[in-house]
Protein backbone atom coordinates (compact mmCIF):
# COMPACT_ATOMS: atom_id res chain seq x y z
CA UNK A 1 0.00 0.00 0.00
CA UNK A 2 1.04 3.32 -0.44
CA UNK A 3 2.32 5.53 2.05
CA UNK A 4 2.71 9.72 2.30
CA UNK A 5 5.40 10.97 4.56
CA UNK A 6 4.41 15.04 5.39
CA UNK A 7 7.67 16.97 5.99
CA UNK A 8 6.87 19.84 8.71
CA UNK A 9 9.13 22.84 9.09
CA UNK A 10 8.49 24.93 12.17
CA UNK A 11 9.64 27.94 14.03
CA UNK A 12 11.17 25.63 16.84
CA UNK A 13 12.33 22.46 14.92
CA UNK A 14 11.14 19.83 12.18
CA UNK A 15 8.52 17.31 12.69
CA UNK A 16 7.84 14.20 9.37
CA UNK A 17 4.55 12.70 9.58
CA UNK A 18 3.98 9.35 8.40
CA UNK A 19 0.52 7.30 7.23
CA UNK A 20 -0.34 4.45 4.98
CA UNK A 21 -2.49 5.19 1.71
CA UNK A 22 -5.57 5.51 3.95
CA UNK A 23 -3.60 8.80 5.66
CA UNK A 24 -5.85 7.84 9.00
CA UNK A 25 -3.45 7.22 11.68
CA UNK A 26 -0.20 8.67 12.03
CA UNK A 27 2.99 8.50 13.34
CA UNK A 28 5.06 11.90 14.46
CA UNK A 29 8.83 11.98 14.29
CA UNK A 30 10.57 15.03 15.98
CA UNK A 31 11.56 17.77 17.10
CA UNK A 32 14.88 17.05 14.37
CA UNK A 33 16.73 20.14 15.35
CA UNK A 34 15.00 21.68 18.21
CA UNK A 35 15.08 25.54 19.20
CA UNK A 36 16.18 26.14 15.20
CA UNK A 37 14.18 27.49 12.66
CA UNK A 38 13.21 25.22 9.84
CA UNK A 39 11.76 27.35 7.15
CA UNK A 40 11.55 24.22 4.68
CA UNK A 41 12.20 20.60 4.17
CA UNK A 42 11.64 18.85 0.74
CA UNK A 43 12.14 15.55 -0.42
CA UNK A 44 13.84 14.62 -3.86
CA UNK A 45 11.71 12.94 -6.35
CA UNK A 46 14.52 11.34 -7.80
CA UNK A 47 15.02 9.28 -4.54
CA UNK A 48 12.25 10.07 -2.01
CA UNK A 49 14.84 8.46 0.89
CA UNK A 50 17.07 11.77 0.33
CA UNK A 51 15.28 14.71 2.34
CA UNK A 52 16.81 18.25 2.23
CA UNK A 53 15.83 20.85 5.75
CA UNK A 54 16.60 24.42 5.56
CA UNK A 55 17.61 24.50 9.60
CA UNK A 56 18.46 28.52 10.99
CA UNK A 57 19.31 30.63 13.56
CA UNK A 58 19.25 34.40 14.43
CA UNK A 59 22.68 33.67 16.22
CA UNK A 60 23.89 31.06 14.70
CA UNK A 61 22.60 31.21 10.90
CA UNK A 62 22.43 28.88 8.10
CA UNK A 63 22.95 25.51 8.37
CA UNK A 64 21.59 22.69 5.38
CA UNK A 65 20.88 19.22 6.59
CA UNK A 66 20.07 16.45 4.57
CA UNK A 67 18.91 12.80 5.49
CA UNK A 68 19.18 9.83 3.10
CA UNK A 69 16.47 7.85 5.03
CA UNK A 70 13.85 9.66 4.90
CA UNK A 71 14.49 11.87 7.98
CA UNK A 72 15.20 8.97 10.50
CA UNK A 73 19.02 10.42 10.98
CA UNK A 74 20.67 13.78 9.29
CA UNK A 75 24.15 15.09 8.64
CA UNK A 76 24.97 18.95 8.35
CA UNK A 77 26.28 19.65 4.90
CA UNK A 78 27.47 22.58 3.06
CA UNK A 79 26.00 26.37 4.44
CA UNK A 80 27.94 28.93 2.47
CA UNK A 81 25.76 30.97 0.48
CA UNK A 82 28.08 33.39 -1.45
CA UNK A 83 26.78 36.08 -4.10
CA UNK A 84 27.99 35.79 -6.77
CA UNK A 85 30.71 38.83 -8.14
CA UNK A 86 29.22 42.25 -6.54
CA UNK A 87 26.69 42.24 -4.76
CA UNK A 88 25.31 45.56 -5.35
CA UNK A 89 22.22 47.21 -3.84
CA UNK A 90 18.46 46.89 -3.57
CA UNK A 91 15.94 49.53 -1.69
CA UNK A 92 15.51 49.20 1.92
CA UNK A 93 12.33 49.84 3.61
CA UNK A 94 12.48 53.48 3.31
CA UNK A 95 13.78 53.53 -0.30
CA UNK A 96 17.57 53.82 0.33
CA UNK A 97 19.78 51.81 -1.58
CA UNK A 98 20.93 48.47 0.55
CA UNK A 99 23.82 46.05 -0.28
CA UNK A 100 22.56 42.52 -0.95
CA UNK A 101 23.27 40.38 2.37
CA UNK A 102 22.04 36.73 2.67
CA UNK A 103 20.07 35.57 5.94
CA UNK A 104 18.61 32.18 5.11
CA UNK A 105 17.26 30.14 3.04
CA UNK A 106 13.45 29.80 2.50
CA UNK A 107 13.02 27.15 0.18
CA UNK A 108 14.46 24.37 -1.34
CA UNK A 109 13.52 22.75 -4.63
CA UNK A 110 15.23 19.41 -5.08
CA UNK A 111 15.72 18.33 -8.86
CA UNK A 112 13.24 16.13 -10.61
CA UNK A 113 15.38 13.50 -11.83
CA UNK A 114 19.10 14.17 -10.12
CA UNK A 115 19.14 13.30 -6.28
CA UNK A 116 22.69 15.68 -6.34
CA UNK A 117 21.03 18.36 -7.76
CA UNK A 118 18.95 21.06 -5.64
CA UNK A 119 18.14 24.46 -5.75
CA UNK A 120 17.70 26.95 -2.99
CA UNK A 121 15.65 30.28 -3.14
CA UNK A 122 17.26 32.66 -0.70
CA UNK A 123 16.70 36.28 1.84
CA UNK A 124 18.15 38.68 0.18
CA UNK A 125 16.28 37.57 -3.24
CA UNK A 126 18.80 34.58 -5.20
CA UNK A 127 18.64 31.31 -6.11
CA UNK A 128 21.71 29.15 -5.74
CA UNK A 129 22.15 25.48 -6.80
CA UNK A 130 24.03 22.27 -5.70
CA UNK A 131 24.92 19.51 -8.16
CA UNK A 132 26.97 17.60 -4.95
CA UNK A 133 23.58 16.98 -2.29
CA UNK A 134 23.87 20.29 -0.85
CA UNK A 135 27.50 20.14 0.36
CA UNK A 136 28.46 23.09 -2.15
CA UNK A 137 26.56 26.15 -3.57
CA UNK A 138 26.87 28.21 -6.35
CA UNK A 139 24.75 31.31 -7.46
CA UNK A 140 23.04 31.65 -10.53
CA UNK A 141 23.22 35.60 -10.57
CA UNK A 142 21.61 36.16 -13.79
CA UNK A 143 17.97 36.71 -11.26
CA UNK A 144 19.46 38.99 -8.40
CA UNK A 145 21.37 40.93 -11.44
CA UNK A 146 18.64 41.94 -13.43
CA UNK A 147 18.64 45.22 -14.37
CA UNK A 148 15.97 45.70 -11.95
CA UNK A 149 17.53 44.46 -9.16
CA UNK A 150 18.07 47.74 -7.78
CA UNK A 151 14.85 48.98 -7.74
CA UNK A 152 13.63 45.55 -5.43
CA UNK A 153 12.28 45.64 -1.91
CA UNK A 154 12.18 43.50 0.50
CA UNK A 155 8.45 42.68 1.95
CA UNK A 156 7.51 42.52 5.49
CA UNK A 157 9.11 38.80 5.92
CA UNK A 158 12.02 40.29 4.48
CA UNK A 159 13.08 40.12 0.52
CA UNK A 160 12.70 36.79 0.10
CA UNK A 161 12.96 34.06 -3.03
CA UNK A 162 10.18 32.12 -1.89
CA UNK A 163 9.13 29.92 -4.75
CA UNK A 164 10.90 27.82 -7.35
CA UNK A 165 9.31 25.81 -10.18
CA UNK A 166 11.00 23.45 -12.33
CA UNK A 167 8.83 23.33 -15.64
CA UNK A 168 8.51 19.69 -16.44
CA UNK A 169 6.95 20.40 -20.04
CA UNK A 170 10.23 22.86 -21.46
CA UNK A 171 13.83 21.80 -20.53
CA UNK A 172 15.36 24.51 -18.71
CA UNK A 173 12.42 26.85 -18.15
CA UNK A 174 12.04 27.57 -14.60
CA UNK A 175 9.78 30.57 -12.45
CA UNK A 176 11.11 31.78 -9.36
CA UNK A 177 9.00 34.53 -7.14
CA UNK A 178 10.33 37.32 -5.04
CA UNK A 179 8.56 39.19 -2.21
CA UNK A 180 8.29 42.43 -3.40
CA UNK A 181 9.38 42.24 -6.89
CA UNK A 182 7.33 39.79 -8.40
CA UNK A 183 7.39 36.55 -10.59
CA UNK A 184 10.57 35.78 -13.32
CA UNK A 185 10.92 33.48 -15.85
CA UNK A 186 14.02 31.73 -17.24
CA UNK A 187 14.06 29.72 -20.52
CA UNK A 188 17.94 28.73 -20.18
CA UNK A 189 18.19 26.72 -16.98
CA UNK A 190 18.78 29.58 -14.81
CA UNK A 191 21.08 31.74 -16.48
CA UNK A 192 18.57 34.80 -17.84
CA UNK A 193 15.61 35.81 -16.14
CA UNK A 194 12.79 38.09 -17.45
CA UNK A 195 10.05 39.41 -15.32
CA UNK A 196 6.46 37.91 -16.32
CA UNK A 197 4.37 40.24 -13.92
CA UNK A 198 2.12 41.47 -17.10
CA UNK A 199 -1.65 41.74 -15.84
CA UNK A 200 -0.89 42.06 -11.77
CA UNK A 201 -1.79 45.44 -10.18
CA UNK A 202 -0.49 46.23 -6.60
CA UNK A 203 -2.09 49.12 -4.49
CA UNK A 204 0.92 49.54 -2.28
CA UNK A 205 3.23 50.60 -5.27
CA UNK A 206 3.61 54.00 -6.76
CA UNK A 207 3.07 52.37 -10.04
CA UNK A 208 0.17 49.98 -9.83
CA UNK A 209 0.84 48.03 -12.76
CA UNK A 210 5.09 48.18 -12.75
CA UNK A 211 7.26 45.67 -14.35
CA UNK A 212 8.44 44.90 -11.06
CA UNK A 213 7.76 45.16 -7.46
CA UNK A 214 4.66 43.30 -6.93
CA UNK A 215 4.02 41.38 -3.45
CA UNK A 216 3.73 37.59 -5.03
CA UNK A 217 3.29 35.23 -1.92
CA UNK A 218 2.89 31.98 -4.00
CA UNK A 219 3.00 30.24 -6.97
CA UNK A 220 1.91 26.87 -8.27
CA UNK A 221 1.83 24.95 -11.52
CA UNK A 222 -0.18 21.51 -12.39
CA UNK A 223 2.57 19.61 -14.31
CA UNK A 224 0.07 17.71 -16.97
CA UNK A 225 -0.53 21.66 -17.88
CA UNK A 226 2.95 23.96 -17.56
CA UNK A 227 1.85 26.81 -19.56
CA UNK A 228 -0.91 27.84 -16.83
CA UNK A 229 0.24 28.92 -13.50
CA UNK A 230 -1.71 30.43 -10.46
CA UNK A 231 -0.61 32.89 -7.99
CA UNK A 232 -1.41 34.11 -4.91
CA UNK A 233 -0.74 37.57 -4.58
CA UNK A 234 -0.62 39.71 -1.30
CA UNK A 235 -3.62 40.76 -2.88
CA UNK A 236 -5.65 39.04 -5.22
CA UNK A 237 -5.99 35.13 -6.59
CA UNK A 238 -4.34 35.53 -10.03
CA UNK A 239 -3.72 33.25 -13.04
CA UNK A 240 -1.73 33.48 -16.54
CA UNK A 241 -2.15 30.48 -19.03
CA UNK A 242 0.34 31.49 -21.09
CA UNK A 243 3.46 31.01 -18.60
CA UNK A 244 3.56 34.09 -17.10
CA UNK A 245 2.62 36.14 -20.19
CA UNK A 246 0.05 37.69 -18.65
CA UNK A 247 -2.06 37.69 -15.61
CA UNK A 248 -5.83 38.16 -14.89
CA UNK A 249 -7.52 37.89 -12.26
CA UNK A 250 -9.51 34.71 -10.58
CA UNK A 251 -10.53 35.78 -6.93
CA UNK A 252 -14.31 35.58 -7.97
CA UNK A 253 -16.57 34.91 -4.99
CA UNK A 254 -13.65 34.65 -2.30
CA UNK A 255 -14.13 36.51 0.87
CA UNK A 256 -11.40 38.38 0.50
CA UNK A 257 -8.17 37.57 -1.88
CA UNK A 258 -5.12 38.15 0.98
CA UNK A 259 -3.26 34.77 1.55
CA UNK A 260 -0.46 33.12 0.99
CA UNK A 261 -0.68 29.63 -0.03
CA UNK A 262 -1.63 28.43 -3.42
CA UNK A 263 -1.42 24.80 -4.34
CA UNK A 264 -3.15 22.75 -7.35
CA UNK A 265 -4.93 18.62 -6.87
CA UNK A 266 -2.14 16.65 -8.03
CA UNK A 267 -5.03 14.96 -10.66
CA UNK A 268 -7.09 17.70 -11.57
CA UNK A 269 -5.31 20.92 -13.68
CA UNK A 270 -8.35 23.30 -12.53
CA UNK A 271 -9.14 22.46 -9.24
CA UNK A 272 -7.19 25.03 -7.07
CA UNK A 273 -6.77 26.09 -3.36
CA UNK A 274 -6.50 29.18 -1.65
CA UNK A 275 -6.66 29.82 2.24
CA UNK A 276 -8.35 33.39 2.57
CA UNK A 277 -7.12 35.91 5.18
CA UNK A 278 -8.76 38.77 6.88
CA UNK A 279 -6.26 41.31 5.37
CA UNK A 280 -2.42 42.62 5.83
CA UNK A 281 -3.08 44.62 9.11
CA UNK A 282 -5.27 41.33 10.07
CA UNK A 283 -3.39 38.05 9.79
CA UNK A 284 -6.04 35.77 10.49
CA UNK A 285 -9.11 34.36 9.17
CA UNK A 286 -12.29 36.27 8.36
CA UNK A 287 -14.60 35.54 10.86
CA UNK A 288 -12.91 33.42 12.69
CA UNK A 289 -12.98 30.94 10.44
CA UNK A 290 -10.76 28.98 9.03
CA UNK A 291 -11.99 27.91 5.55
CA UNK A 292 -9.66 26.57 2.74
CA UNK A 293 -11.76 27.39 -0.71
CA UNK A 294 -11.42 25.13 -3.48
CA UNK A 295 -12.26 26.07 -7.41
CA UNK A 296 -12.99 23.45 -9.91
CA UNK A 297 -13.09 25.84 -12.36
CA UNK A 298 -9.87 27.29 -12.77
CA UNK A 299 -10.23 30.12 -10.33
CA UNK A 300 -13.35 32.59 -10.29
CA UNK A 301 -15.94 30.20 -8.76
CA UNK A 302 -14.75 28.90 -4.92
CA UNK A 303 -16.13 27.08 -2.69
CA UNK A 304 -15.64 27.15 1.33
CA UNK A 305 -14.26 23.48 2.62
CA UNK A 306 -14.76 23.91 6.31
CA UNK A 307 -15.73 20.04 7.85
CA UNK A 308 -13.57 19.97 10.83
CA UNK A 309 -12.15 22.85 10.50
CA UNK A 310 -12.77 25.47 13.46
CA UNK A 311 -15.50 27.52 12.90
CA UNK A 312 -15.12 29.78 15.67
CA UNK A 313 -12.44 31.59 17.18
CA UNK A 314 -9.80 30.95 14.96
CA UNK A 315 -6.95 33.56 14.58
CA UNK A 316 -3.88 31.74 13.12
CA UNK A 317 -2.44 32.02 9.83
CA UNK A 318 -1.05 29.56 6.71
CA UNK A 319 2.21 30.94 5.67
CA UNK A 320 2.89 31.07 2.03
CA UNK A 321 4.91 27.28 2.35
CA UNK A 322 2.68 25.86 4.48
CA UNK A 323 0.46 24.19 1.87
CA UNK A 324 0.87 20.88 -0.05
CA UNK A 325 -1.02 17.85 -1.83
CA UNK A 326 -0.08 14.15 -2.55
CA UNK A 327 -0.13 12.30 -5.51
CA UNK A 328 -2.46 9.05 -4.26
CA UNK A 329 -5.77 8.58 -6.34
CA UNK A 330 -7.79 10.16 -3.72
CA UNK A 331 -5.64 13.58 -3.62
CA UNK A 332 -4.82 14.20 -0.63
CA UNK A 333 -3.75 18.53 1.02
CA UNK A 334 -2.40 19.49 4.29
CA UNK A 335 -1.79 22.92 5.26
CA UNK A 336 0.20 23.98 8.55
CA UNK A 337 -0.58 27.22 10.91
CA UNK A 338 0.95 29.52 12.72
CA UNK A 339 -1.05 28.12 15.90
CA UNK A 340 0.85 24.49 15.69
CA UNK A 341 -1.81 22.25 13.82
CA UNK A 342 -1.45 20.62 10.53
CA UNK A 343 -4.28 19.66 8.99
CA UNK A 344 -4.52 16.81 6.48
CA UNK A 345 -7.56 15.97 4.40
CA UNK A 346 -7.79 12.54 2.35
CA UNK A 347 -10.74 13.72 -0.24
CA UNK A 348 -9.32 16.74 -1.90
CA UNK A 349 -11.06 18.99 0.79
CA UNK A 350 -13.96 18.08 1.76
CA UNK A 351 -13.50 16.93 4.50
CA UNK A 352 -10.55 17.78 7.33
CA UNK A 353 -8.83 16.45 10.23
CA UNK A 354 -5.77 17.58 12.73
CA UNK A 355 -2.61 15.42 12.68
CA UNK A 356 -1.37 17.34 15.30
CA UNK A 357 -2.98 20.26 17.22
CA UNK A 358 0.22 21.60 19.23
CA UNK A 359 3.79 21.67 17.31
CA UNK A 360 5.47 25.82 17.48
CA UNK A 361 4.34 27.64 14.57
CA UNK A 362 4.43 25.88 10.94
CA UNK A 363 6.20 27.47 8.09
CA UNK A 364 5.79 24.98 5.53
CA UNK A 365 4.14 21.60 4.70
CA UNK A 366 5.80 19.12 2.36
CA UNK A 367 4.45 15.87 1.44
CA UNK A 368 6.14 12.80 -0.51
CA UNK A 369 3.95 9.92 -1.88
CA UNK A 370 5.71 6.88 -1.46
CA UNK A 371 4.99 3.26 -2.71
CA UNK B 1 44.99 21.69 25.16
CA UNK B 2 42.75 24.61 24.78
CA UNK B 3 39.31 24.25 26.34
CA UNK B 4 36.22 25.67 24.20
CA UNK B 5 33.17 25.48 25.85
CA UNK B 6 30.23 25.91 23.16
CA UNK B 7 26.62 27.02 23.27
CA UNK B 8 24.29 24.37 23.59
CA UNK B 9 22.98 24.48 19.86
CA UNK B 10 26.80 24.35 18.84
CA UNK B 11 26.89 21.82 20.88
CA UNK B 12 24.17 19.55 19.21
CA UNK B 13 25.61 20.63 15.74
CA UNK B 14 28.82 19.36 16.18
CA UNK B 15 27.78 16.37 18.22
CA UNK B 16 29.60 17.16 21.21
CA UNK B 17 29.02 16.36 25.05
CA UNK B 18 30.74 18.87 27.13
CA UNK B 19 34.10 20.99 26.83
CA UNK B 20 35.65 20.36 23.80
CA UNK B 21 39.57 20.20 23.95
CA UNK B 22 41.80 21.16 20.63
CA UNK B 23 45.59 21.30 19.97
CA UNK B 24 46.83 24.89 19.25
CA UNK B 25 50.40 25.20 17.56
CA UNK B 26 52.23 28.54 17.77
CA UNK B 27 50.54 31.49 19.69
CA UNK B 28 47.25 31.03 21.47
CA UNK B 29 45.13 33.80 19.25
CA UNK B 30 40.74 33.82 18.98
CA UNK B 31 41.55 33.10 15.43
CA UNK B 32 43.82 30.51 15.85
CA UNK B 33 40.98 28.69 18.51
CA UNK B 34 38.21 29.48 15.77
CA UNK B 35 40.47 28.02 13.10
CA UNK B 36 41.30 24.57 15.28
CA UNK B 37 37.71 23.98 16.21
CA UNK B 38 36.18 24.68 12.52
CA UNK B 39 38.82 22.14 11.46
CA UNK B 40 38.00 19.79 13.77
CA UNK B 41 34.23 20.22 13.48
CA UNK B 42 33.25 21.58 9.60
CA UNK B 43 29.82 21.53 10.43
CA UNK B 44 30.38 25.02 12.68
CA UNK B 45 31.71 26.61 9.98
CA UNK B 46 29.34 29.71 9.52
CA UNK B 47 27.94 29.61 12.50
CA UNK B 48 30.41 31.67 14.93
CA UNK B 49 32.32 33.56 11.86
CA UNK B 50 31.52 34.06 8.69
CA UNK B 51 33.52 31.54 6.24
CA UNK B 52 37.05 31.99 5.60
CA UNK B 53 37.01 33.19 9.08
CA UNK B 54 34.62 36.59 8.66
CA UNK B 55 33.76 38.67 11.05
CA UNK B 56 32.05 37.50 14.14
CA UNK B 57 28.55 36.76 14.28
CA UNK B 58 26.63 40.05 16.25
CA UNK B 59 24.78 37.73 18.62
CA UNK B 60 28.06 35.74 19.53
CA UNK B 61 30.17 36.65 21.98
CA UNK B 62 33.57 35.42 23.17
CA UNK B 63 34.58 35.17 27.05
CA UNK B 64 37.21 34.12 29.18
CA UNK B 65 39.28 34.75 32.35
CA UNK B 66 35.78 37.04 33.38
CA UNK B 67 36.18 39.41 30.62
CA UNK B 68 34.43 39.65 27.20
CA UNK B 69 37.21 39.49 24.53
CA UNK B 70 34.16 39.81 21.85
CA UNK B 71 35.44 43.25 20.50
CA UNK B 72 39.72 42.57 20.68
CA UNK B 73 41.74 41.65 17.93
CA UNK B 74 41.32 38.32 16.52
CA UNK B 75 44.88 38.28 16.32
CA UNK B 76 45.70 39.45 19.75
CA UNK B 77 47.36 36.55 22.02
CA UNK B 78 44.85 35.02 24.49
CA UNK B 79 45.38 35.37 28.48
CA UNK B 80 47.96 32.77 29.44
CA UNK B 81 45.52 30.85 31.82
CA UNK B 82 43.53 29.90 28.58
CA UNK B 83 46.46 28.97 26.56
CA UNK B 84 47.80 26.81 29.21
CA UNK B 85 43.92 25.07 29.26
CA UNK B 86 43.35 26.34 33.27
CA UNK B 87 40.92 28.33 32.10
CA UNK B 88 38.34 27.55 29.55
CA UNK B 89 37.33 29.79 26.50
CA UNK B 90 33.66 30.58 25.99
CA UNK B 91 31.69 31.19 22.67
CA UNK B 92 28.36 32.45 24.26
CA UNK B 93 25.19 33.27 21.85
CA UNK B 94 24.24 36.57 23.69
CA UNK B 95 20.93 36.07 25.40
CA UNK B 96 18.10 38.10 23.97
CA UNK B 97 14.04 37.32 23.98
CA UNK B 98 11.81 37.81 26.68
Amino acid sequence: MSQVRVLVGTRKGAFVLNADGKRERWEVSGPFFPGWEIYHVAGSPADPDRLFASQSSGWFGQVIQRSDDGGVTWEPVGNEFKYDGETGTHQWYDGTPHPWEFARVWHLEPAPDDPDTVYAGVEDAGLFKSTDGGQHWAELPGLRTHRSGPSWQPGAGGMCLHTIILDPGHPGRMYAAISAAGAFRSDDHGQTWEPVNRGLRSGGIPDEDAEVGHCVHRMAMHPARPEVLYMQKHWDVMRTDDAGGSWHEISGNLPTDFGFPIGVHAHEPDTVYVVPITSDSHHFPPEGKLRVYRSRTGGDDWEALTRGLPQEHCYVNVLRDAMAVDSLEDCGIYFGTTGGQVYGSADAGDNWAPIVRDLPAVLSVEVQTLP
Amino acid sequence: MIRVVLPAHLRTLARVGGEVELRVDGEVTQRAVLDALEAAYPALRGTIRGHDGGPRRAFIRFFACEQDLSHESPDAPLPAAVATGAEPYLIVGAMAGG
